[in-house]
């Protein structure tokens, strides 16, 4: 059992490296995520994960993020734009004034004082103490007030019926849902879909990191360079950080 | 020194009341039928989407919550600021709000993603959320209204009654509080995050609760040949003109506050100006049909004071009202987030583009079955308790009438 265990987590740790060995050179934005977390050992609160993009990096016609998003945790559409789910989209953004454009993505921003939990009336909308923001499926009773307080449109509802579900990725009609940043790839020591992909398809433009380690990447890159939290107006302090923006 | 008002039940077993019965009791089918279709099929079927999270199924439940607790006023004029003109109305006023508050919240679960999970939202808690608190403040209103209207009805608590009365008047002040802060809390949204959302909120109830109340108390005297006297109607009348103003001017301060600011003409300029829909229900249906056309029908000399005048105004302000909140939560969901204040934004998930929102026959129906069921409880509840007073003729209720005062009071038709 316990030899199962860390065989598979040798093996996650080695396999990381190695990818990050591979990609490292000419990927300057992927990052390598902590070793893996035991099942019956809580998520530490001296963590936080977060996201850093560069919206340089970023192009118009990439959506290698969204597609592995939606591979990764089995969100497919019914063909009906208004009620489909989206846990991640890409967002145009023009200054009118100037007609100048940027293409960035927008999931769960994982705020440290997220709003869809405060509003939530029977705590399914949670958070974790790794800064990781949920809905736990069990006890969400569908009444889509966390959608109505959340900053940046950032949850969906599941309007319809659900067919061929990732076991790892529960969801269920009637029940609201959204970016869980992979969380299932994180607690074995991964990184989120999108970040992989974005490193592998991609531009490269999106880090995963832990944003309470000072000798990380992801807090290296924020205490070096100017970045931008969306509505950080708002207060929420969200986990995902947009670098030239 | 009016005579002490005898209570009694209906006793009548008339067609009318049989075909009330079936008609009500037949809109409470469609919407259970409207629900289960909805439950069934996963809400795709309704207008309902991703960008308009709640749709009309909410606003007859904000709607009728937010009159519930208005209902009640009428009971507390008589028992908090001791009218005893208006103690005679006292059962039917709490009756009234009891109903429309279970009607309302009928609505609001039957039409959650999850109803089968109802027992988890009472029973699992984030006192966090302006949601949980407004279980309690729910379910906290059933239980002191209920106490209230015994004390009323059993003679021997009736010393308690004004305390009751200002414990209910206090808690339900309370209630419309957290019902307005629903939106009031919502930050993010350039719509609510308003402090004003919980007085505009109660001055709604008072509005829309007093039209409900006049309209069920005209419709019972009529249908149950109870003299219902015109000085009553007509104070009554003058006060809903009061409530209906102060709508109007929590209204006005709402958008003149939010025009002062920069970053908010965009939402003013949405609702009040090129909202389509929403800026015509807000004008038309809002401001001239529910407000100013109701003010001068309750106030103009020459028909100030005329049943016609006065069921029609309540009508108007009904309507007016079920505009309002149409155009709180519809109106304010249309309007897109802002997540790049001063830029443009576009997305698969709509973003920076008004919402738009078709309400389906079944969410219509679910809301329509809310006010039926709060009816259809009024009904039955006159029939098996002494809720109605036999008498609401000025002589009999008016402590200062005097037969010069007013015309005598008029039998309403039986």
């Amino acid at each position: 059992m316990s030899g199962f265990d860390f065989d598979r987590r040798r093996f996650l740790s080695a396999a990381t490296a190695a990818a990050g060995v591979v990609l490292a050179p000419g990927v300057t934005l992927y990052g390598i995520g902590a070793a893996a977390r035991e099942l019956d050992e809580p998520a530490s609160a001296d963590i936080r994960w977060g996201l850093l993009i560069d919206v340089n990096q970023c192009t118009e016609d990439c959506d290698a993020c969204v597609t592995a998003c939606n591979e990764e945790n089995g969100v497919t559409g019914h063909g009906r734009p208004a009620t489909d789910a989206q846990w991640i989209r890409k967002v145009r953004v023009r200054d009118p004034k100037t007609g100048a454009e940027k293409h960035l993505p927008v999931m769960c921003q994982h705020c440290a004082e997220p709003p869809c939990v405060d509003v939530c009336p029977t705590g399914a909308s949670f958070k974790r103490a790794d800064g990781i923001v949920l809905v736990d499926k069990h006890i969400c009773i569908g009444c889509r007030y966390c959608m109505l307080a959340c900053p940046y449109k950032a949850r969906s509802f599941i309007h319809e019926n659900l067919s061929d579900q990732k076991p790892y990725a529960p969801r269920g009609k009637g029940t609201v849902e959204s970016c869980t940043m992979c969380v299932h790839r994180v607690d074995a020591g991964g990184t989120p879909a999108c970040v992989e992909a974005c490193g592998e398809d991609g531009n490269g433009a999106m880090l995963f990191g832990d944003l309470n380690d000072p000798g990380s990447e992801i807090s290296r890159r924020i205490a070096t360079y100017a970045t931008h939290q969306i509505r950080g107006d708002l207060g929420v302090d969200p986990g995902v950080r947009y670098q030239n923006l | 020194m009016a005579a002490k008002t005898k209570f009694s039940e209906y006793r009548g077993w008339g067609f009318g009341y049989l075909a009330l019965l079936a008609g009500l009791g037949l809109l409470v089918l469609a919407a259970l039928g409207a629900a289960w279709f909805m439950e069934h099929n996963g809400h795709y079927v309704t207008g309902m989407t991703n960008q308009i999270v709640w749709g009309m199924p909410h606003v007859f439940a904000v709607f009728l919550i937010v009159a519930a607790s208005g209902a009640l006023n009428v009971a507390s004029i008589g028992s908090v600021f001791g009218k005893t003109v208006y103690k005679p109305l006292s059962r039917l006023s709490g009756l009234l709000a009891v109903a429309l508050m279970v009607g309302g919240l009928a609505v609001l679960v039957l039409d959650l993603g999850r109803p089968d999970r109802l027992i988890v939202a009472m029973t699992t808690y984030n006192f966090k959320s302006i949601f949980a608190w407004n279980i309690y403040l729910y379910t906290g209103f059933f239980a002191i209204v209920g106490v209230y209207l015994w004390v009323q009805m059993e003679r021997r608590m009736n010393r308690y009654a004004t305390a009751a009365g200002w414990f209910a008047f206090l808690w339900r002040l309370i209630l419309t509080t957290g019902t307005g802060s629903i939106f009031g809390f919502l930050v993010a949204r350039e719509a609510y995050d308003a402090a004003l959302m919980a007085p505009l909120f109660i001055a709604m109830s008072f509005s829309f609760g007093l039209a409900a109340f006049l309209l069920v108390l005209m419709f019972a005297c009529a249908g149950t040949g109870r003299p219902l006297g015109d000085r009553i109607l007509k104070r009554m009348g003058t006060l809903l003109a009061v409530f209906v103003a102060a709508v109007l001017y929590f209204t006005a301060v709402q958008h003149l506050t939010n025009l002062y600011a920069a970053e908010h003409v965009g939402v003013e300029r949405f609702i009040l100006l090129e909202g389509g829909v929403y800026t015509t229900v807000f004008w038309l249906g809002q401001v001239l049909l529910g407000g100013l056309v109701p003010l001068a029908i309750l106030l103009l000399p020459g028909i100030a004071g005329s049943r016609t005048g006065i069921a029609l105004a309540s009508v108007l302000v009904i309507l007016g009202g079920i505009a309002q909140v149409y155009v709180i939560i519809v109106g304010g969901q249309a309007y897109p987030l802002v997540l790049f204040p001063g830029m443009e934004e576009s997305s698969s998930f709509m973003d920076g583009a008004p919402a738009t929102y078709a309400p389906s026959l079944y969410e219509i129906g679910l809301g329509l079955g809310g006010v039926a069921f709060a009816l259809l409880m009024v009904a039955v509840a006159v029939k098996v308790l002494a809720f109605l007073p036999e008498t609401v003729a000025d002589s009999a209720v008016d402590p200062h009438h005097t037969d010069s005062s007013a015309a005598e009071p008029i039998a309403a038709a039986a």
